[in-house]
């Protein structure tokens, strides 16, 4: 394997790093708002690119040590290809969202693109990694980069505090995850995800299961799942909604893609050990998401919920520990990001007459006849997050509990299930004020066509036309699966 | 035939009100002379499943429709009740065009239900159809809607996803999702308890059973007549449909076991809800609670596991159906009127709404169950097929028809004779031509039902025997099981071998 080689592989990357330190560059001279609106189109452009070299290795099914670079610390196999299709497909979607609402407080500067791009090259990282030091490194410079965007509105205060909020405890969640991970390395003699399965094949000692708890830990905080979930409502809330946007979307994927590599490959050989925790984690944030949603009165903090509560059933998929269940995660996954990009960006749609950003349920009153479009979007939005048919959130919870079911853990499927009426209800509240109440004229302001345009995609993915693609969806999950789950 | 519904669905949408009428009318009138074709071409004795369409989409997911007699029975019920749905909606006022759309979505569900033959096909029709009737309610309701579309939202998903998990546990086992297959296969005795409760806990919440009716009056009063109409009309029957569907055929052994479970919840609604009927002062209310204690016969009839009990159960049904929902019409014609359903404003309505009163008594005969209407004929097999399992069983059922005659007839006493109590009330014009054109039709085929019920049993007749074939392995098991709780064996199995001198003395 020569260099050359390597850096094939990892081309993605490398172009989002000469991209980023370039676009970093030009805009330190070129100032304003246009210097900005470019700046974002540029990064959006390069994702595009990214992607373009990315799918074939998805389309191809590579696996297997031909995508091993540099001496086996980076792979670019198919499961980490269509866990970076996502990622970068989120990313763009958020940046492209992006200016219409900072240019209303004067702070789009091109750093917001510049840091979405580094995060983005960090999240890259984490789903190609095969080594806990790539992962670490990867890990953090998605961190670094994200605390900075959760803080990036600098004058209002509930940024700096979410930004802050995010950076205290981001890094007591990675100290414990680098604790873990060093203790692997102690009782393993190797950092290698291979090396680790191979170490312990015949059994897990004592020792080693508290490393396996302190790097789920620090991973459980990163997906957001109970119980390290209690920084999300406040970030998601606090931080500006194209950065939530962001966050409820690409680096969940990464994550959860990554939570997936070490769990099935590192510790691919003890299953039994981890799954009880996984089952615990998916079950409590299902019901932690769906009872703590109940009571909000923002949406932001409800999607927040939300979100738990979609992590939940992702990792009832995992739970299983079968290619199955995998593959249900990423098309569970894909469905996901649709509607969590789907609905911030009703949430950004939503202003009053003045421009103002509109984040509070109450004022959404009537907005079925102020802004029908809008109203009937968010409702597709909000019956397919809770798993009503026909729309496409129901073929993602299909999936997942098909998998359990499939793998005996019937009790697992029956909480879930329970857990997806109890969410029912919040979403459905927010279907009631839109539909049912006098309209309370708050939410009246034009959008941006860039806003509209990309929540019709969604809606249109989410609508019962979804299921057209859901034979390829369903194909290309395979074949990735079927790359993590052989290498392992 | 489910096209049309969704393509005028989308062009009401898109219209104002008066348009959105029309629309709404032409397309559910197109969708009732393509199920009168459809009945017309249905071959009678010929091939079980007819006019099927099968398009193999992913992971042994099927785009697969096609219909028996009992289906389309059930899909000439919902395109019949239809047409007159959205003549009854005339007095909504506000944002016609997406009402419009929202009844057009779900009659295109409601056939889709009843047509379906891939199991998760059939659970997408099953649930979507919460989300229209969720707005209905909840948008043009009454004044306490809001609760009221909650509850049954809530309550009819709480049910639903304990039959998902079911049938995804089907899919596993038997490895298609098939229903004609899933219908011949024979799953382990354990495994086909666990699925037996968790269908039953989605049906009969749907259907809906006591204890977990409370939905139905509430959903009932707050809805609008239409919405009313539609609810007891089709959507309860998606609960009866289903257990003879899946419950029944694809779980013998275990409908067996588990018919003392049925009988003593029907056995309790069937009095219970006809007393709780006795003293309602709200007329959809009354009816509500009516279609409770209807459905319970319903249940009795079903899992009576004999010819008779099953075809009553699908008359009963299919009558129920129509009366009540006209019913629901009746109470809609002089709602829209007066604004208040409370019976004790109404009095003597025969004086000054003379035609209106003839209806509404052909109905209220009906739905006691008079001798020549539809009521009676239903009622009467059910009852048949119940006495022959048990005759406690048919005798407490018996005494809900009984009870049924004097809620019914109380009822309707007090609205259309009596001295007439209220200015306002006695003023009331007689029916319009609009109000005509709604109810004689169904009262005309209430009649034909009551009078030549063999049209209607005829296309279901060999669905029946196939049912019935296929429950005979299970059928000795349930009897004893059934006395092994109950002191009347032996008159159990008198009543069964004098089921001939049974029939005849009872006519």
């Amino acid at each position: 394997m020569d260099w050359l080689q390597s850096l094939r592989l990892a081309a993605p990357e490398l172009l989002f790093t000469i991209a980023g330190l370039a676009i970093l560059l030009v805009s330190a001279w070129a100032n304003g708002k246009t210097a900005a609106r470019l700046a974002t189109w540029a990064v959006v452009a390069v994702l595009a690119a990214g992607a373009a070299l990315t799918a074939p290795v998805l389309f191809s099914g590579a696996k297997g040590p031909e995508t091993l670079a540099f001496g086996g610390l980076f792979a670019a196999d198919a499961f980490a290809a269509a866990a970076k299709l996502l990622i970068y497909a989120a990313a763009g979607a958020s940046l492209l969202v992006a200016p219409a609402f900072f240019e209303r407080f004067r702070a789009m500067r091109a750093e917001y693109p510049v840091l979405v791009l580094f995060a983005v090259l960090g999240m890259s990282m984490m789903v190609s990694a095969t080594n806990l030091l790539t992962l670490y490194i990867g890990l953090e410079l998605n961190s670094l980069a994200a605390y900075v965007l959760a803080a990036f509105l600098k004058t209002d205060d509930r940024s700096a505090e979410a930004g802050l909020k995010y950076f205290v405890l981001g890094s007591l969640a990675s100290g414990i995850l680098l604790f873990g991970m060093s203790l692997t390395y102690g009782f393993t003699g190797t950092t290698d995800f291979a090396g680790i399965a191979a170490a312990f094949k015949d059994g897990l000692p004592a020792g080693a299961a508290f490393a396996l708890v302190f790097v789920l830990a620090g991973l459980a905080f990163k997906i957001s799942a109970v119980p390290f979930h209690m920084w999300t409502p406040d970030v998601y809330e606090g931080a500006p909604t194209p950065v939530t946007t962001f966050f409820a979307s690409a680096p969940k994927v990464a994550a959860l893609a990554l939570t997936m590599i070490v769990t099935l490959k590192a510790f691919g050989t003890q299953a039994p050990a981890w799954q009880p925790i996984v089952i615990f984690a998916a079950l409590a944030s299902v019901f932690w998401g769906a009872l703590g949603a109940i009571g909000q009165t923002n949406i932001k903090r409800l999607l927040a919920y939300s979100s738990i509560n979609n992590v939940g059933f992702l990792l009832i998929g995992l739970a299983t520990a079968t290619p199955a269940g995998a593959s249900a995660m990423l098309i569970y996954l894909a469905i996901y990001v649709a509607m969590t990009i789907g609905g911030f960006v009703a949430v950004l749609m939503l202003k009053d007459s003045d421009g103002n950003p509109v984040e509070n349920i109450a004022d959404f009153a009537g907005l079925s006849r102020e802004r029908k479009v809008l109203a009937a979007s968010l409702a597709v939005v909000m019956f397919s997050l809770a798993g009503i048919p026909p729309l496409l959130g129901f073929w993602g919870k299909l999936v997942v509990f098909q998998a359990a079911v499939q793998a005996g853990m019937f009790w697992v499927a029956v909480l879930g299930v329970l857990g997806s009426v109890v969410g029912a209800f919040y979403y459905l509240k927010v279907v009631k004020v839109m539909y049912f109440d006098e309209p309370a004229g708050k939410a009246l302001g034009k959008s941006d066509w860039v806003h509209q345009a990309i929540l019709a995609l969604c809606v249109l993915f989410l609508s019962p036309l979804g299921y057209l693609v859901v034979k390829c969806l369903t194909a290309l999950s395979d074949l990735a699966v079927a790359a993590l789950m052989t290498a392992a | 035939m489910l096209a049309v519904p969704l393509v005028a669905a989308l062009a009401c949408l898109f219209s104002g009100a008066a348009a959105a009428r029309t629309i709404a009318l032409a397309a559910t009138l197109i969708d009732l002379v393509l199920g009168a074709a459809l009945w017309a071409q249905y071959d009678i004795g010929g091939a079980q499943w007819q006019f099927q369409e099968n398009v193999a989409l992913f992971q042994g997911f099927a785009w697969k429709l096609g219909i028996d007699g009992i289906a389309l029975m059930l899909i000439m019920l919902s395109v019949f009740l239809m047409p007159i749905c959205i003549l009854a909606s005339q007095s909504i006022e506000k944002r016609v065009s997406e009402y419009m759309a929202a009844f057009l979505l779900m009659e295109t569900l409601m056939i889709g239900v009843f047509a379906a033959q891939d199991l998760l096909l059939f659970y997408i029709f099953f649930e979507a159809g919460l989300i229209p009737m969720y707005l209905i309610i909840g948008i043009w309701g009454g004044a306490e809607r809001i609760y009221a579309s909650y509850k049954f939202f809530l309550y009819t998903l709480l049910g639903s996803v304990l039959m998902l998990i079911a049938m995804l546990w089907m899919i596993n086992e038997a490895g298609t999702t098939d229903i004609p297959t899933l219908m011949a296969y024979d799953f382990p005795a354990d495994a086909q308890k666990w699925l037996w409760l968790a269908f039953f806990a989605s049906f009969a919440v749907k259907m809906p059973m006591w204890p977990v009716h409370t939905w139905l009056p509430d959903a009932h009063v707050q809805a609008p007549t239409a919405g009313s109409v539609i609810l007891a009309g089709v959507l309860l029957k998606m609960g009866g449909y289903g257990f003879i569907r899946f419950s029944l055929p694809m779980f013998p052994q275990a409908s067996a076991d588990f018919a003392w479970l049925v009988f003593a919840l029907s056995m309790v609604a069937v009095v219970y809800t006809s007393l709780v009927a006795l003293v309602q002062q709200d007329m959809k209310k009354l009816i509500a609670y009516s279609s409770v204690a209807h459905m319970a016969i319903v249940t009795v009839g079903l899992f009576a596991f004999n010819v008779q009990g099953l075809e009553g159960s699908m008359v009963v049904m299919l009558s129920h159906g129509l009366v009540s929902g006209a019913l629901f019409l009746c109470v809609g014609v002089i709602y829209d009127r007066l604004h208040t359903r409370e019976i004790d404003r109404y009095g003597g309505l025969s004086i000054n709404m003379p035609k209106y009163a003839l209806l509404f008594m052909l109905f209220t005969m009906a739905s006691v169950g008079l001798p020549g209407t539809s009521g009676f004929v239903g009622e009467f097999l059910a009852l048949t097929g119940i006495y022959k399992m048990s005759s406690w069983v048919a005798l407490v059922a018996g005494s809900g028809i009984i009870l049924g005659a004097g809620y019914m007839l109380y009822l309707y006493r007090r609205v259309a004779f009596g001295e007439q109590k209220n200015a306002d009330a006695a003023a009331m014009p007689d029916l319009s031509v609009r109000e005509w054109l709604m109810l004689a039709p169904i009262a005309a085929v209430v009649l034909w039902m009551g009078v030549y019920p063999e049209s209607f049993l005829a296309p279901m007749r060999a669905d029946i025997a196939a049912l019935d074939a296929r429950l005979a392995s299970a059928r000795p098991e349930g009897d004893a099981r059934l006395t092994a709780g109950d002191p009347t064996t032996a008159k159990t199995h008198e009543a069964q071998s004098h089921e001939t001198s049974a029939h005849g003395g009872a006519h």
